[in-house]
């Protein structure tokens, strides 16, 4: 079977250890995570995490029904195979020398992204988008010397009214 | 009414219907024990080790079929039922378990007997809280019970912050459990149903193969009713043993390393196996490719997560075993072919030569106790009656060989994580459940010396068991392994270096038997069984028999070693 990426909603009751186990069956079970965010919803007593998993058809049916065995996660729906929209927000922190600032600004307007700290020899750039967009950007910005770089994981809704649970 | 933490414990408890709890005291739960000592109708069983408190908890919930459950301290305490928890969370048992921990304030800064009891048995409960305020302690309770005992169940623990025990609240009682992440699925799809119907009517050469789920939802009878109706023979897993009757002409015994001929042989060749409450563990399917590989495979769970896990499967049903098996037979009886039924008698036939040519056996001489010959007399003795634990090795094997059970809620032993120290406590806790039952406890010379000190709960609890030690004076099952795959390199197996049971028996109280010889071993179990209060038998038994068949680890059920 092949392995292929999934990005999972996972809607969890507020609460202080859910995270961990989740965290442990994953750690447990050796299955991957590759991105995590997490924050609370709308309503106070529910967060979402977004996890992007990865994993055969089989591991990955075995991952959600892991998932919904915890007694604090409400639903779990896998994204992939849905239509939805996903972004992921990176902070770069980019070296500026003065021969390189107008390539940096050109750059990030052509990818519409901004500028948010601007420092006597650096520049911090927030962008958003999905992983082929950051990782064109970071490309593009290498040569000038990246500095640090901080990456949120990614975020997903599902472009139905409402998700139904999988 | 104001009542404190520790009375609103003892009040949730009581409600739940339950009348026993195996616990041992400390600093962090002394309120609780205070409060214990003025509700004389919850009895309080105290231990001598918390590990044996969880097994007896264990032990109780399945010989009465109910739930059970363990109070023990914070720190030491707490860490000392972890390997119970973990046991009966690898079969499914339902208890609740309540550990003291620190004062909420001092949580986190490594106090005095502190210890994260949450984070460490979060992969071996079904769910645990940390019971932060008193506003919370009556609904943890109620939820803590309901999780244990609804859909698969499995050990809840509760922790409690020495606080919140002595904080007074005013009592309300709470509403009934709604968790709405929480829903399992008792009711199965009919529409799968009517397809194993269809399956089973097309079958040639099927088989059932029932596991501890069925003894969970108490589906023995259903269970039987369709071997019968469609006279499919039968195997069940360890945990499964008694769900069908072994003394029935369909049974086919246990499957797996240690299986009958007949069983391993029979999902080699079945075309169709109905398996109900299983969860397809290694030490049953062997390698994974070669099991049951000519078989559609119908699965009954409640859990989902069991389902497809190891084994793929053709028709799966979500559902209690119980339920779902009910309605089978239901449809089973408007539909069935009762010429393919008639037809199977061709694979009955089969079964029977298998059964005939390779039976299961062992050579009883003059000389040497054979251990199978001990649990075979033992059987016969109790006319298959009793309610047999076991420790963990050949001595549990041997017995799930050769006591034959008839009746679910009779055999029980550490199956998914293998405790060696199980089954002294766990006979206690049976013993609690079933105080006109004769209990036993079936064990090795090496396991018994794991949990030995519950010797004195029997004797001061007067829950008298028995305790037959097939005493090999080795580690017989690693032995066994070394024997077989490490070149009889007996590295660190050997148990020369002994008590003498007897003596030990006669120091706690307990009467101490020994045979030697098979001619004394008929005596010696009926003297121990007739003789009151806790017995010893100790049985002096040829050191290096093997248990056979065994099919190597990691190799097809078709491969098994037979003598
Ligand atoms: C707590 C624990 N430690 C180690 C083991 C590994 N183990 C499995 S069987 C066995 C030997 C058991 O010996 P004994 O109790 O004498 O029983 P026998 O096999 O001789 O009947 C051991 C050490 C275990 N199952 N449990």
């Amino acid at each position: 079977m092949t392995i292929k990426k999934h990005i999972l909603s996972i809607l969890v009751d507020n609460e202080p250890g859910v995270l961990s186990r989740i965290a442990g069956l994953f750690s447990g079970r050796g299955y991957n995570i590759d991105t995590l965010s997490v924050a609370q919803t709308m309503e106070s007593t529910a967060s979402r995490v977004t996890m992007e998993t990865s994993g055969d058809e089989h591991i990955v049916e075995q991952i959600i029904k892991q998932l919904h065995k915890l007694i604090n996660v409400i639903t779990v729906v896998d994204l992939t195979e849905k239509r939805h929209v996903k972004r992921e927000l990176a902070l770069i922190k980019v070296h500026a020398k003065s021969e390189h600032r107008a390539e940096i600004l050109r750059i990030v307007d052509i990818f519409r992204c901004r500028v948010v700290d601007v420092a006597q020899d650096y520049y911090t750039i927030e962008i958003s988008g999905n992983e082929e967009k950051l990782m064109a950007i970071m490309d593009l910005l290498t040569p000038m010397g990246i500095i640090e770089t901080a990456r949120t994981g990614s975020i997903a809704l599902s472009r139905e009214k409402t998700t139904k649970r999988t | 009414m104001k009542l404190t933490g520790a009375q609103i414990l003892i009040k949730m408890i009581k409600s739940q219907g339950v009348d026993t709890i195996f616990g041992y005291p400390g600093g962090a739960v002394i309120d609780i024990y205070d409060e214990l000592a003025s509700n004389p109708d919850l009895r309080h069983i105290l231990v001598r080790h918390e590990q044996g408190a969880i097994h007896a908890a264990d032990a109780y919930s399945r010989a009465k079929g109910d739930i059970g459950v363990a109070l023990v301290t914070s720190g030491p305490g707490a860490t000392n039922a972890v390997t119970g928890i973990a046991s009966a969370y690898m079969d499914s048992i339902p208890i609740v378990v309540f550990t003291g921990q620190v004062n909420s304030s001092l949580i986190g800064n490594d106090a005095f007997q502190e210890v994260d009891i949450v984070g460490i048995t979060r992969p071996c409960t079904k769910h645990n809280y940390l019971v932060k305020k008193i506003e919370n302690l009556a609904r943890i309770i109620k939820e803590a019970f309901f999780i244990a005992r609804s859909g698969r169940p499995g050990p809840v623990l509760v922790d409690l912050p020495k606080d919140v025990m002595t904080a007074t609240i005013e009592f309300e009682e709470p509403p009934e459990v709604h968790i709405k992440s929480y829903r399992p699925t008792y009711s199965p799809n009919k529409k799968q149903l009517a397809k194993v119907v269809q399956l089973i009517n097309k079958a040639k050469r099927p088989i059932i193969f029932s596991g501890g789920g069925v003894v969970l939802s108490k589906a023995s009878e259903e269970i039987t009713d369709l071997a019968k109706m469609a006279n499919i023979p039968v195997t069940a897993s360890l945990m499964g043993l008694g769900t069908f009757p072994a003394s029935h002409p369909l049974w086919l015994g246990m499957p797996g390393m240690h299986g009958t001929f007949r069983a391993n042989m029979s999902i080699g060749e079945c075309d169709l196996m109905i398996a109900a409450g299983v969860r397809f563990d290694d030490r049953v399917t062997g390698r994974l490719e070669k099991f049951a590989p000519k078989a559609k495979i119908v699965q009954i769970d409640i859990d989902p997560t069991s389902i497809h896990k190891n084994v793929s499967v053709d028709c799966p049903i979500v559902g209690d075993c119980k339920k779902s098996l009910a309605l089978l037979n239901q449809m089973m009886k408007r539909q069935i072919d009762q010429a393919s039924v008639d037809a199977r008698s061709e694979w009955i036939e089969t079964i029977e030569n298998w059964k005939s040519t390779m039976p299961l056996g062992y050579n009883q001489n003059e000389e040497i106790i054979k251990p199978q010959f001990v649990i075979e007399t033992l059987h016969e003795l109790t006319q298959g009656k009793a309610i047999i634990t076991t420790e963990v090795g050949q001595n549990q094997m041997w017995t799930a060989q050769y006591y034959g059970f008839d009746r679910p809620n009779h055999f029980i032993t550490s199956g998914g994580l293998g405790v060696m120290g199980f089954g002294l406590p766990a006979a206690i806790g049976a013993k609690a459940a079933c105080p006109d039952k004769t209990v036993i406890d079936i064990a090795g010379d090496g396991s018994i010396q794991m949990n030995i000190q519950e010797m004195t709960t029997s004797l001061e609890a007067r829950l008298p068991v028995k305790v037959v030690i097939l005493n090999n004076r080795y580690l017989g099952m690693v032995r066994q392994w070394q024997d077989l795959f490490y070149d009889k390199r007996y590295a660190s197996t050997n148990m020369e270096c002994a008590p003498d049971f007897v003596k030990l028996a006669e120091a706690y109280g307990a009467t101490g038997l020994r045979a030697s010889k098979p001619s004394e071993v008929r005596e010696t179990l009926k003297q121990g069984l007739a003789t009151e209060g806790t017995v010893v038998m100790d049985f002096i038994v040829e050191r290096e028999e093997m248990v056979y068949p065994m099919v190597p680890a990691g190799k097809s059920l078709s491969e098994m070693l037979l003598v």
